[in-house]
């Protein structure tokens, strides 16, 4: 990350979200709304003095809860740029109007409490998606404790308590008591091939990381038994399927196969109720932490993004390649990619993997002075056109424009944001839309060539 | 009932370990073993499953099974394993803890049976069909049992009135008190 801060051909915009795009392939017009953060990038040091010396501390979401952080703080440690932000809900100054400790002590004088949000307009040759997900609140499922349970956390929490420069120096411990846990159950598909939870795919990465958190636990600390309850084990991927088999011969986690059916609390314990399909028996253990294995969702706001972008998503939010094999870093829309999580679950290689495609893809249109285009496109012929624009609200791609032509409005077509679908042909009363090639004269046309050739045909055949 | 108990899980998985070699833990559960065996229709728990309670710990359900004794050691199950496991091993281990632990077999017979077989072997070197037999079928109280096909096989000449006894029967019985030795050496 500060290898490409520092590249001069990156421009970094942290702390902002894109809410307009315009125009189409290599030329788009994008509208960046950048949020004021409080400090003066330019003025600041990064020394970190104004983080030490804030008085308000509220639970850190990179932590998810499990540290606190200040009211002026950055997300995490190597954070780019490496300037920290001001939170204005929590930050004493903005809430009473009195404080201002950060901008005494800042030797720099970067405090700026006035900064206002700024709208920038950039334009752009190509967009590559990389907005990720999120994760499913494990909350729904009542039988594991809707939430009540303080032990009962995400592989997330696991993995911050794992983390040596995380809340707990690296300790696992069970947040109800700080004790250092000894029976661990993992719960794998949690919200993830679930039908009634809304989710019926595979996450993908929950059996590998899984099977990484029980090596660790082991590793770490080896008084620890680990438990897997899972539905399928999916270790798909170059040396995966080892791996597993390595947590369970060489760190002997234990894989019950079978759903958990409900968690409940005894004494400081929790009991995890199961059942191990392979022998049909009914297994109760005793557990001092859970941690579910919660599905990959998408970002809460994705759907709005794909409105933005004019990209189409499916039915949970996730954003769709141009086509499933041969396309599957192309959006549907000319010059805009997708990678990562963004578009299904991925793990790392994979997500490596389709950012470096759809890097070169978009590199391809940059490096062209034209760009070629399927000439079977859609051409509105302006004589014709009676300008009441019907085509403009049925086309998929935003590809038709209004335009005025001495005085008289009439409807044209952006040749780099058309698919040649054919909708504005079918829907034109004038017939002034055609698609190249394919216009109704030269299919009648075509059509009575055909007739002609088989009446000679039959004619010929008559004959004999 | 409720799984696994609150010992180490891992317990009975290196106490077989120990005995014979064999690690449970490498079983993927794909169920070969219980494909392959041609006894398996008669077993109240199938072999994967044997595999799978030593994983879980599960001794006793292990070792009150009746699979154990009715496995007939064809090694069916140890060739086609593709993790190399040798469960008619792991079956011979188990017959030999479930004696040792005093635990009421399944199928009581099967133990029997086992006895007299080997009783055999010790006296003669070899099998006297016709003794083991009657001595079975006297042993379990079922002195009619599969009577009418005595004549039949007697006329085939599957076996004879008197039995035979092997020439070095000496070495037999070396075998046989070499074992006993081992087996208090343990």
């Amino acid at each position: 990350m500060t290898e490409s801060s520092q590249n001069e051909n990156i421009e970094i915009f942290t702390y902002s979200e894109v809410i307009d795009v315009k125009g189409f392939v290599g030329n788009f017009d994008v509208t960046i709304r950048k949020k004021p953060r409080y400090v003066d990038m330019g003025k600041c040091t990064g020394c970190g003095l104004c983080i030490e010396k804030c008085p308000t501390k509220v639970p850190s979401e990179w932590d998810l809860g499990l540290g606190m952080r200040k009211a002026i703080y950055k997300p995490f440690g190597q954070a780019v740029p490496n300037v920290p932000v001001i939170d204005k809900e929590n930050c004493r100054f903005f809430t009473t109007g009195k404080c201002k400790v950060c901008q005494k002590i800042c030797p720099a004088q970067a405090i700026d409490y006035e900064q206002k949000e700024e709208l920038i307009k950039k334009k752009f040759g190509a967009i590559i998606v990389a907005t990720g997900f999120t994760q499913f609140d494990p909350s729904v499922y009542g039988e594991y404790g809707g939430g009540r349970f303080k032990d009962v956390i995400t592989a997330l929490h696991l993995e911050r308590m794992l983390d040596a420069s995380g809340p707990t120096g690296g300790h696992v411990i069970r947040p109800s008591d700080q004790k250092e846990p000894k029976n661990i159950v993992f719960i794998q598909c949690v919200g993830s091939r679930d039908e009634s939870k809304g989710y019926p795919y595979c996450s993908r990465i929950c059996c590998m990381y899984t099977a990484k958190q029980a090596i660790l636990l082991k590793d770490h600390f080896p008084d620890t038994q680990s438990y897997i309850f899972y539905i399928d084990i999916r270790a798909g991927g170059k040396n995966y399927e080892e791996f597993v088999k390595r947590a369970q011969r060489e760190y002997g986690a234990i894989y019950i196969r079978g759903r958990v059916s409900k968690i409940y609390e005894k004494g400081d314990k929790l009991i995890v109720r199961g059942v191990d399909t392979l022998t049909g028996k009914q297994i109760e253990i005793e557990a001092d932490l859970v941690v579910l294995a919660t599905a990959i969702i998408p970002q809460p706001d994705s759907k709005e993004l794909a409105k933005i972008l004019n990209i189409p998503h499916d039915q949970y939010g996730f954003f769709t390649e141009a086509h499933p094999k041969l396309q599957p870093v192309e959006s549907l829309t000319k010059g805009i990619f997708l990678t990562g999580s963004c578009q299904f679950p991925k793990d790392i290689p994979d997500s490596v993997a389709t950012t470096g495609a759809a890097s070169i893809r978009a590199c391809e249109i940059l490096s062209k002075d034209e760009l070629v285009l399927d000439p079977k496109i859609a051409k509105i012929d302006p004589e014709i056109c009676s300008g009441c624009l019907n085509c403009l609200e049925v086309c998929p791609f935003d590809a038709i424009e209004r335009n005025e032509v001495n005085g008289k409005i009439i409807a044209q077509v952006i040749p780099t944001l058309c698919h040649g679908c054919g909708n504005c042909a079918a829907t034109c009363r004038t017939k002034a839309a055609n698609v190249e090639g394919f216009a109704d004269d030269q299919i009648y046309a075509q059509i009575a060539s055909i007739v002609e050739i088989l009446q000679k045909e039959k004619l010929l055949e008559l004959s004999e | 009932m409720s799984y696994p108990s609150n010992s180490n899980i891992h317990l009975f998985r290196n106490e077989i370990l120990n005995l014979c070699k064999q690690d449970v833990a490498k079983c993927i559960q794909c169920g070969k073993c219980s494909a392959g065996c041609p006894i398996s229709p008669e077993m109240d728990i199938q072999p994967n499953q044997i595999i799978r309670l030593i994983q879980l710990n599960d001794r006793e359900g292990v070792l009150r099974s009746n699979t154990i004794w009715l496995c007939a050691s064809c090694e069916t199950c140890s060739v086609r394993c593709p993790e190399k496991i040798e469960i008619a091993t792991i079956m011979d281990i188990l017959r030999k803890l479930s004696l040792e632990a005093n635990i009421q077999a399944g199928e009581k017979n099967i133990v029997k049976f086992d006895q007299i077989f080997l009783d055999s072997i010790k006296k003669r070197g070899r099998v006297h069909e016709l003794g083991l037999v009657i001595r079975y079928n006297l042993t379990t109280g079922q002195p009619w049992k599969d009577v009418h096909l005595g004549p039949i096989m007697f006329m085939k000449g599957k076996f004879s009135l008197l039995g035979h006894r092997i020439k070095e029967l000496e070495r037999v019985k070396e075998i046989f008190r070499l074992s006993r030795r081992i087996k208090s050496q343990e």
